[in-house]
């Protein structure tokens, strides 16, 4: 097999993994999109939040130590102790339903009936309260993040291949492990929505707000769960960013990478976050390693968009989304 | 209830806003802080900043500050962005503003005009504007003891010292941030190449960085020696973990003193040990400044932010910085004859600074960072740089070299044209003559 066909395989290959990584985060968005038609701006910067909690408690960090010993005089820095990372990853999604139910009380309920575009403001402002929140929490240093994910080259694969082509492909652990993690969330995402009361009452929701409300369904304990999966969601994609970079607050720009699958994948749509995710990476992978030399490189941030233009165009709703008929 | 609540907010905002606008004594020495605790690149940010106060700190507290004056530093918050940052500028230049340090070159590029206008120094050591060396054309700024160009010379100094003076035929990339900063050595490194018969592959990076797979299989493809590498914020920590992903032999990737902090090799752990980064300055707390800053500072409860960045990479090169701006303060003073110098005055200490070993073993930093002396015409000292292995099992920097000479047969040519053509567009008349 020639060996720029080689290279495109697992430059193809690897494209995938990085799709399924930008996919863990467009479904947050997507969650909190279809059952509320809010476009959740801070859905980063609740992946940040989710890993810098994780660590803090998986560290036993004192939250806000640098701000009680700057307001008493104290040095405090740590509890003394580290959970394992189970116990961990459990509170901080209890840390994360609490959040849910925070930003429900405190800030949507204020906002029930208004213009999608003030609830988009309202989450913009979350954004950066969150961050700053972060911030005081828990330091603005890069922490390491060590739940026990494998990480660096997978063996198996490299030999596999080395043994058929001639040529070993790389393929990283924790990109598996976050492909299986993807799939498993879907999974348990649909059958939640499918065959479960709250899920049903959730698709209810997102059908039709009004109609949902004339059955009794409660819109405001909708918003919490809602809100509460995509930061579950979001405690996920904040472990496998985290683990591959560190966490640190760039985190939340990570939103930027899950924008194009949101637009080519449809906002609406979880399988369309999956597939979306797919084709982004495996197209910006791909027009890097054939285009990329030709025009200086570094092509991938801006081909992503291109990209979920081109499909814009074909199909505004994105490849999954609904079809928006509205009479006249 | 509302009320007290209306009026604890109206207290902490008040408080808030006291913290932000700090007031500045009129006869006081004035070097703003211009800094980035938040966003993307606070973990950069903070130790610089850290090291920077602390260092003004002690001054005050031990000396009573720089010739009886006290050194006020007041903070400005920039986020590493470049509109911020000029925000900042404007907002304290009316404060008395002495010299400005904004640990950005992006920012460094749109301060240049300004500072030029407003006759105030911007001093930028280890980055910024590479040909601002030429004290000919830029006659406000300074950038001694090092620039990036100093630094891609003296990594293929180090490179030609490991190959027994040869890098014929060899493979060489330069992975670098895809900005201002991170295009810098491409000329010098083009120049070097030439030289040195070694063949160069760039390989840009977008801002911020996590995602690098591309990069790192083409490394991986192309099989190159050395990786140099020009990165800065989440970019660093997350290509270590990708070399030692592929298993790229870490002591053939050497990064520029941006991208050799603690954070940048401690997320990927034992896989980064060996990792290489150059420096301009000592490194860790084994200097008797420490003991007074442990005296004066930290034990005091003065020390700026968590207090926990002490002798940190970044942090030493805070304290570096402010240790050359409060020396040049000084010398302002002497040439001057009064204490209370104005920007002007300073500029002119900045351009007859020497600092000496004895001196800095004075300060207590000796063999911290190169002997130099500045003139009219070079505001960009020797350029000489160490290189530091990080040792992931200790989990600290051992330096692995003593100071390494730039070839300044090859890079001063190249700032005197890059300068000239600054002085071209801007009709600036070189100055010195």
């Amino acid at each position: 097999m020639p060996d720029t066909l080689l290279y495109a395989i697992e430059v193809s290959l690897n494209g995938l993994m990085a799709g399924i990584m930008y996919a863990l985060v467009a479904l947050g968005f997507v969650l909190i999109f279809k059952a509320s038609g809010i476009f959740n701006y801070a859905q980063g910067v609740l992946a940040l939040f989710a890993a810098l909690t994780l660590v803090g408690l998986q560290n036993g960090q004192i939250p806000f130590a640098h701000l009680i010993n700057a307001v008493f005089g104290t040095s405090l820095h740590g509890f003394g102790w580290t959970l394992p990372a189970v116990v961990a990853i459990a509170l901080t999604a209890l840390v994360m339903v609490g959040l849910a139910w925070a930003i429900e009380r405190l800030v949507l309920k204020h906002l029930v009936n208004q213009e999608p575009i003030i609830l988009f403001m309202a989450t913009i402002g979350l954004a950066y309260f969150l961050e700053g929140l972060g911030d005081v929490m828990w330091g603005a240093d890069i922490k390491k993040l060590d739940v026990g994910l494998p990480q660096g080259i997978n063996e198996a694969i490299d030999n596999a291949t080395f043994n058929w082509f001639g040529y070993g492909f790389f393929i990283d652990n924790l990109d598996i492990v976050a492909a299986c993690v993807a799939a498993a969330l879907v999974l348990s995402l649909t059958l939640f929505s499918q065959y479960t009361k709250y899920g049903r009452a959730l698709r209810a929701v997102a059908d039709d707000h009004q109609a949902a409300l004339s059955v009794g369904i409660s819109l405001r304990f909708i918003w919490v769960l809602v809100w509460s999966i995509a930061g579950f969601v979001a405690l996920v994609a904040g472990i496998m960013w985290g683990s591959k970079s560190g966490v640190q607050f760039s985190l939340s720009l990570i939103a930027l990478k899950a924008l194009p699958v949101l637009m080519l994948g449809g906002f609406t749509s979880i399988p369309g976050a999956i597939v979306g995710g797919l084709i982004i990476g495996m197209g910006e992978k791909l027009f890097e390693f054939f285009a990329g030399p030709m025009i200086g490189g570094a092509t991938e941030n801006w081909f992503a968009y291109v990209l979920a233009l081109l499909f814009l165009v074909f199909r505004p709703q994105g490849l999954f989304g609904e079809r928006i008929i509205e009479r006249v | 209830m509302k009320k007290t609540f209306t009026m604890l907010a109206a207290a902490a905002i008040a408080a808030g806003g006291a913290a932000l606008s700090p007031t500045v004594a009129a006869a006081d020495l004035v070097v703003p802080n211009l800094s980035y605790r938040t966003g993307p690149f606070a973990a950069g940010g903070i130790p610089y900043a850290d090291g920077f106060a602390d260092y003004f700190t002690l001054l005050n507290e031990r000396d009573g500050g720089i010739g009886g004056e006290k050194i006020q530093v007041p903070e400005c918050e920039t986020a590493y962005n470049t509109e911020k940052g000029v925000e900042c500028y404007e907002s304290t230049k009316g404060q008395g503003a002495l010299v400005y340090n904004p640990l950005s070159t992006g920012i460094t590029y749109q301060l240049i005009p300004k500072v030029t206008a407003d006759k105030i120094p911007l001093y930028t050591p280890g980055y910024g504007r590479t040909s601002a060396a030429n004290g000919k054309v830029f006659e406000w700024v300074f950038n001694y003891p090092a620039n990036y160009w100093d630094g891609a010379s003296v990594a293929i100094k180090h490179l030609l010292d490991q190959n027994g003076g040869s890098l014929e035929g060899k493979k060489i990339a330069l992975l670098y941030h895809n900005s201002a900063y991170g295009k810098e050595p491409i000329r010098t490194l083009q120049e070097l190449a030439k030289k040195h018969g070694f063949a160069l592959t760039e390989l840009p990076i977008d801002s911020p960085g996590q995602e690098q797979k591309s990069q790192w299989l083409q490394v991986r493809r192309d099989k190159p020696d050395y990786v140099l590498f020009w990165g800065w914020g989440v970019m660093n920590s997350v290509a270590i973990q990708e070399a030692a992903n592929i298993r790229f032999p870490m002591e053939n990737f050497i990064g520029i003193w941006w991208s050799g902090s603690e954070n940048d090799v401690k997320p990927a752990g034992a896989g980064a040990n060996g990792y290489k980064a150059l420096t301009f300055h000592g490194v860790g707390q084994d200097y008797p400044v420490y003991g007074d800053l442990k005296k004066y500072v930290y034990d005091a409860g003065k020390a700026a932010g968590a207090g926990d960045q002490t002798g940190s990479a970044v942090y030493s090169r805070g304290m570096y910085a402010a240790m050359v701006i409060a020396e040049a303060i000084r010398k302002a003073q002497e040439l001057s004859g009064t204490p209370a110098i104005n920007a002007s005055q300073l500029r002119d200490g900045f351009e007859q600074l020497s600092i000496s070993e004895e001196r800095m073993t004075e300060l207590g930093l000796p063999q911290f960072g190169q002997a130099f002396a500045a003139t009219c015409e070079d505001h960009g000292g020797p350029g000489a740089a160490m290189i530091q292995q990080w040792d992931a099992g200790a989990g600290k920097w051992n330096l692995i070299t003593g100071f390494i000479e730039p070839d300044k047969d090859v890079l001063d040519p190249l700032i005197a044209e890059d300068s000239g053509a600054y002085a071209a567009e801007n009709k600036i008349t070189e100055r010195c003559n």
